[in-house]
């Protein structure tokens, strides 16, 4: 259960979202006409962060945003935490590149973990010279002043926030060694507080990007060549002559529609006839494997490698191997995307719901040759888009075409355009190869990744419009940090991980949620369930022999009361009946690095089907001191229900020019009779570092239910999807 | 221009359109103003632009104007209920907080507050069967049973 807060605090926060965005559009006119804010951005500035005005309510600035994970109440908390206001009275500006700092793109499960951990140490920095401050105004020592709600009292004396700072600016740089509050007297973080934005989302209050309007704005749609790398070669204009007011715009490849109205500009885009040239640059997808592993690779990138595992392949033992794949899987967000663009006196402004305004903006100043200054991107909240997923594209169209005709124009993708123009996941390869001994311990382990390569240092994903339109940017591959979990936590006495970098891929890719650490992890724990049981011991007691982690083992016994586990070898009582039950466990320790998760699935296979049903899951997560318990749980659920439909029925399909899965009848996601029952246990640990939850739980969800398969029936599902005719014919071939 | 004539929210309304065949979601969040239903497919597959016409769940996307008369009553996720004035679907959902980035929540309610009007004491699974052709991305499904599930006490 939530905490809810006051009716009061309710519609003081829809003011507080009011106030935000009239604030960007006074901005925006500020924008326009030349002067840059005054207001500082820069990560080491107090006042890049925090504003407090004359009535004592906090604005919060950050470069993060809220991609409807949440975020923004949880970074609310943490600030109101440590500087002692209610939380009510902090309101958030976020992913503004004009007047928010830069912490990096909103991914990797790192918003709570470093700008949360930022934005605490700008509030205790805050904090601690707002109470200095204090102690001179009212002339008590500041040992003995204590601080309530913004108040400020000691020795019978005291102020306010607002009288000590009120609409001035603090002139601070930010104490990264600042003491932070014990969190013993933590009032908010911890605590399962309401999410802000709830209320207006459920009553139709919410603007979101897709509802988001600028005065005197037309409304725009690209119209998509029928093939990947088709060049435009005539427009008959006359086929849409019957619709009112339609100007047509091509630049290159680049062909787009711009209307008064919403509805005429989607008519148009339908109706206008375009002749292109043929192409088929596609691999034939049912040898997608075959492309992957013959694709040229330009780096070999090891990302773990401890005694010689060539010697110790070689040696005596049971050799032990496996290969792994994952299908090319989209974002699937259900609002496709939307931006706005505005040129304005040499300037560009452009509103989207990108994860990533402060990389947006550089994109499109080179798209335009403009300098960083003259464009400003502005984030507002769109449909969930779980990764790089196609707003920024829209919002290169935006500018296209709103440089083209002169005004304000708004892009709306279509579904199609969602489904065959969003950049994707891209298809992973793994081989895995191990060697146990007469003992059946683990002596050695090596696996490869085929997978893209990956632009150091870069991470643009090249824009659809500026390729079609052939504008300038960098033609990166920036497939988003997949070769993390490559690696493996496990201590045998050899192991060599390879991540072999890829020249190509099928599509563009981009980094879709829990990127390459959902299908390393898949590799790695399904392979390590197939060890297990070659070596006959139980998965959980042969995973715990091989870590030394004293937070590993408190996730497993957790887990194992959790989901009631009982110590047994795997695939031990398969039935000949028509429906098998089982259940498969999971492990992940997160990049290595940080957030623990222990998972077990129960499923059941229906073998004339082929059918997979996942009745139940358990999770259990340890990602350090948990800002918002209710939050961390919404996000496992994401994870978990996002990531079963991703295991068992996605998978993008093309021909040699097209993606042919383009809407949700051939592209289906899973839907509320096939969602599980899900069972959670978060271990808190208030006294350590917050780390991410948006993310790890989504990389044990496959190899749980392929080990839940193998419990139930003896087979290796090695290959997601695992669709019914995937596992008719796995069943069908070992029986 | 031709006008049509609506009955939005309680409200007879005129609106300026070119194409009497514009389907209703356009119409209610172009001509407007209004943010509950939205657009997710276009085809009537995902649920997010789902409006009460007389009473019944329809998908706003491809309800062509020319079918609906003026005196048909509309009602969009803003006229189910507001703040001061929560609708029992609307104020179970706040209270399982049953919204991730909340896109199709709209479709959710909408779809609920029409099936709990016909179903007053559904179990899980028959919840699950109505919602079936509802598509959330976020993985929020647990919650909204839950929060349909609370409403259904309300009642």
């Amino acid at each position: 259960m939530t905490i809810q807060l006051s009716r009061r605090n309710l519609l003081k926060s829809t003011g507080a979202l009011v106030v935000s965005f009239t604030f960007a559009a006074r901005a925006s006119e500020v924008l326009a006409q030349g002067p840059k804010s005054a207001k500082p951005v820069a990560l080491n500035e107090v006042d890049s962060f925090l504003a407090i005005d004359k009535t004592g309510l906090v604005t919060l600035y950050t470069g993060k945003v809220d991609l409807g994970t949440g975020v923004r109440t949880a970074l609310a908390q943490m600030c109101a935490e440590e500087l002692d206001v209610p939380f009510d009275s902090v309101s958030l500006v976020t992913g503004d590149t004009q007047l928010t700092p830069d912490q990096g793109n909103t991914w990797g499960s790192l918003t709570i973990q470093t700008a949360g951990v930022q934005i605490r140490n700008a509030s205790a920095t805050a904090r601690n010279a707002l109470l200095e401050e204090a102690a001179k105004k009212l002339n008590v020592r500041k040992e003995d002043l204590t601080i309530t709600n913004g108040v400020v009292s000691g020795g019978g004396k005291k102020t306010t926030y607002a009288q000590l700072i009120g609409g001035k600016s603090f002139n601070l740089k930010v104490d990264d060694k600042i003491k932070t509050k014990d969190p013993r007297s933590f009032k908010l973080v911890g605590k399962p507080i309401a999410r802000v934005d709830i209320p207006d989302k459920v009553t139709g209050k919410f603007t979101y990007m897709q509802d988001y309007r600028v005065p005197g704005m037309m409304h725009g749609r690209v119209v998509r060549p029928p093939a990947y790398g088709a060049t435009l070669e005539s427009v008959d204009e006359s086929s849409i002559k019957g619709i009112p007011g339609v100007r047509v715009v091509r630049d290159k490849n680049f062909l787009g529609v711009v209307a008064s109205s919403e509805w005429n500009a989607i008519r148009a885009a339908q109706q206008l006839k375009a002749q292109w040239s043929k192409a088929a640059t596609l691999p034939d997808q049912t040898k997608l494997w075959e492309y992957v592993r013959g694709t040229k690779v330009i780096q070999d990138q090891v990302t773990s490698d401890t005694g010689n595992t060539k010697n110790a392949l070689a040696g005596d033992g049971k050799k032990i191997s496996a290969t792994y794949d994952f299908a090319v899987n989209l974002h699937g967000s259900i609002g496709p995307s939307c931006a706005i663009s505005q040129f304005k006196g040499g300037k560009l402004t452009s509103w989207s719901a990108s994860q990533a305004t402060h990389a947006l903006r550089k994109q499109l100043a080179q798209m335009f040759g403009m300098s960083l200054d003259d464009v400003r991107c502005i984030y507002v909240e769109g449909s969930g888009c779980y990764g790089r997923n196609g707003h920024e594209d829209a919002a290169g169209d935006a500018a296209i075409l709103a440089k083209a005709v002169g005004k304000p124009v708004r892009v709306q993708w279509s579904r199609a355009d969602e489904h065959g123009w969003e950049p994707m996941g891209p298809p992973t390869l793994v081989d895995i190869r191990a060697m146990m001994d007469a003992a059946g311990d683990v002596t050695a382990w090596e696996s490869d990744f085929f997978i893209p390569q990956q632009t150091a240092g870069s991470f643009l994903v090249p824009l659809t419009g500026a390729t079609l339109a052939g504008l300038p940017q960098k033609d990166d591959i920036a497939p988003g940090n997949i070769f993390q979990n490559s690696a493996i936590p496990y201590k045998f006495a050899n192991v060599r991980t390879v991540c072999r970098r890829l020249e190509n891929t099928v599509f563009r890719p981009s980094w879709i949620r829990t990127p390459g650490r959902m299908q390393n992890t898949y590799a790695n724990e399904s392979f390590m369930d197939e060890l297990a049981a070659a070596a006959k011991v139980d998965p959980i007691v042969f995973r715990k022999k091989y870590l030394n982690d004293q937070r590993a083992f408190k996730l497993f016994d957790r887990l194992v009361v959790l989901s009631k586990w009982e110590t047994r070898p795997a695939a031990q009582q398969i039935s000949s009946g028509n429906v098998l039950k089982g259940r498969g466990v999971s492990y992940v320790k997160y990049e290595l690095v940080r957030t623990y998760v222990g998972a077990v699935a129960d499923i059941e296979v229906d073998r004339t089907t082929g059918k997979i049903r996942v009745p139940r899951f358990y999770l259990v997560q340890d990602c350090g001191q948990i800002i918002n318990p209710d939050g961390v749980k919404s996000q496992l659920d994401g994870n978990i229900i996002q990531t079963i439909s991703r295991t068992l029925i996605e998978e993008v399909k093309w021909d040699r020019s097209m993606v042919t899965t383009l809407d949700w009848e051939s592209y289906p996601i899973i839907t509320f009779p096939e969602v599980p029952e899900l069972h959670y246990d978060l271990i808190d640990r208030p006294n350590e570092r917050p780390w991410g939850a948006g993310e790890p739980a989504a990389s044990v969800v496959p190899s749980a239910i392929a080990n839940a398969i193998f419990d139930a029936t003896g087979v290796r599902m090695r290959s997601v999807p695992f669709t019914p005719e995937k596992v008719k014919a796995a069943l069908g071939s070992a029986a | 221009m031709p006008k049509k004539q609506l009955t939005v929210n309680g409200k007879r309304v005129t609106i300026n359109i070119d194409d009497p065949d514009m389907p209703l979601l356009y119409a209610l969040r172009d001509n407007l103003a209004l943010h509950g239903p939205r657009f997710g497919c276009g085809l009537s597959q995902c649920g997010s632009c789902t409006v009460h016409v007389d009473g019944k769940a329809v998908r706003s996307c491809v309800m062509p104007l020319s079918s609906l008369k003026a005196n048909q009553k509309v009602v969009t996720l803003e006229g189910l209920g507001s703040r001061n004035k929560l609708h029992p679907v609307q104020r179970a959902f706040i209270e399982e907080q049953a919204a991730q980035c909340g896109y199709c929540i709209n479709g959710m309610i909408m779809e609920s507050a029409a099936f709990l009007a016909t179903n007053k004491k559904p179990t899980d699974e028959q919840i699950k069967q109505a919602l079936a052709n509802n598509l959330c991305r976020c993985g929020t499904h647990d919650r909204i049973v839950k929060a349909v599930k609370r409403a259904s006490t309300y009642a």
